[in-house]
């Protein structure tokens, strides 16, 4: 019984930290943003501007709620929901602890894992390129000119992406041999010669890189933010939402940057472990490195300049593609020659 | 948790979403105006309907990616497999790849993958022969 209580409330504490990662990162992309172009950013709602995100869903509650005339009711409702289910299902197989008795107060371990599936891996890649089904609907929904161009060169671009990031992730089952997130995080246990973390950063480079780039191009930002181009596209697919149908894509994609970073950490940072900490806090060491991944994307969109479309489209066909595919093959070889 | 968690997350996630939007538009203002409920153009009155003939390159990178995710799809229990299934998995697959690259190499040369200006002859070519054929 106690463990059911137990599961139940780490799906809450799951659910309830993606939330505020999403109201955390308004802030620090705006703080981040400021201090890169020497402002001071947000300074007026609380301590730092802290309270900022907090004063922005209650302004948004309290607007106005647009639909165009020409668009489509029901569609125009559902995109946003499907776009926000798909990223909070998403995050679900991510381990973010290692398993714990609480202290003893539980007769058998739990992990600290929304679902704990063996196939969390391809869990994770099937439901995050649902997001496509939340953006392609409105675009089509709002029967406005920039939307359907931002939902279409945003699928086009998404599903670029996801063949690299679909093969930068299976030479991480090939080395794991396991498509079960937890099994993948407990192959990088330990360390090489005592110092440097079994990571599979440092089996997997390139395909580290890829991952990263297929997944800043995935969750559609800068420099590869094409939907929401906003000097040639308004805004995008959501150029018409308004009021909270607006928030909820926003908080969509950021949840969506949580999850390409959890998945990272995990793939390729060692997950939960890490020196200094013990195993039981090892949240500790997931929430340090997924934070950092976060920061990176954030340092990324204002540091680099936005791609051209054709230049997008062509490096991820052209150079990503064709490199995933030849890392992929040299890691296969690696992993037969080493098991002999 | 396993296949109930993700259910449990999934119903978490609509739940918030359809409470939060009922919610605003509850406490939101209600004053549409025809110019409010009109397509956003940049400030003109909309030109004709949005939804009208798209470039035919989107749909071919749909359909490639069709292909090609199917591919990375069956890399999946390959790659849980190798260890089992030896060298001679390996072989297997470089085959596999050496099939996939010669339509790779075919819509490479046709111009699928050029987005501005056509990069290889033979996309050149099928630019030109279309030209000629819509002039005619």
């Amino acid at each position: 019984m106690l463990v059911v209580i137990a599961q139940i409330v780490i799906i809450l504490i799951a659910f309830v930290m993606l939330l505020n990662v999403a109201a955390i990162m308004v802030w620090v992309e705006r703080k981040v943003c400021a201090l890169i172009q020497q402002r001071d950013g947000p300074n007026r709602v609380g301590p730092y501007g802290l309270l900022q995100p907090l004063a922005d869903i209650i302004k948004l509650i309290m607007k106005e709620e647009l639909r165009p005339k020409s668009a489509d009711a029901i569609l125009f409702t559902l995109a946003p929901i499907i776009s926000a289910v798909a990223a909070f299902a998403a995050f679900a197989p991510v381990p973010f602890g290692a398993q714990t008795t609480l202290f003893g107060l539980l007769d058998r371990p739990v992990g600290l894992q929304v679902a704990d599936v063996n196939v969390g891996m391809l869990l994770v890649f099937a439901i995050a390129s649902m997001g496509v089904y939340g953006i392609v609907l409105a675009g089509w929904a709002s029967n406005n000119k920039y939307s359907l161009l931002g939902a279409l060169r945003s699928s086009a671009q998404m599903i670029s992406y996801e063949l690299s990031y679909g093969t930068a992730l299976a030479g991480v089952v090939l080395i794991a041999g396991s498509l079960s997130l937890r099994e993948v995080v407990d192959g990088q246990a330990g360390a090489w010669f005592g110092v440097l973390p079994k990571w599979y950063l440092f089996l997997q480079p390139v395909g580290f890189v890829i991952f990263m780039i297929a997944g800043i191009a995935e969750t559609n930002r800068a420099p590869f933010d094409f939907p929401e181009a906003e000097q040639e596209l308004v805004a995008g697919y959501f150029t018409e939402y308004s009021s909270m149908r607006f928030a909820i894509f926003y908080m969509a994609e950021y949840i969506n940057m949580a999850t390409v970073s959890a998945m990272a950490t995990t793939l390729f940072l060692g997950g939960w472990h890490g020196p200094f900490i013990p195993a039981e806090y090892g949240w500790i060491w997931f929430l340090i490195k997924v934070s950092f991944l976060l920061f990176f994307y954030v340092w990324v969109r204002w540091t680099l300049p936005r791609y051209r479309y054709d230049q997008l489209m062509q490096f991820g066909w052209k150079w990503l593609l064709p490199l995933s595919v030849i890392n992929l093959l040299v890691t296969a070889a690696g992993v037969l020659y080493i098991n002999g | 948790m396993g296949w109930l968690g993700l259910l449990i997350m999934t119903g978490l996630g609509l739940g918030f979403a359809v409470v939060m939007i009922l919610l605003s538009s509850l406490l939101g203002p209600k004053n549409p105006t025809p110019e409010k409920l009109a397509p956003y153009e940049c400030g003109m009155p909309a030109v004709g309907d949005a939804r009208e003939r798209q470039s035919v390159k989107f749909y071919l990178v749909a359909m490639v990616f069709l292909l090609f995710d199917i591919e990375v799809a069956f890399l999946y229990p390959w790659a849980v497999a190798l260890r089992d299934l030896g060298w001679t998995g390996f072989v297997q697959i470089v085959t596999f790849f050496l099939i996939l690259v010669v339509g790779y190499i075919y819509i490479w040369r046709k111009g699928v993958l050029d987005w501005g200006p056509a990069t290889t002859s033979a996309a050149r070519a099928a630019a030109r022969a279309m030209r000629e054929r819509n002039a005619a």
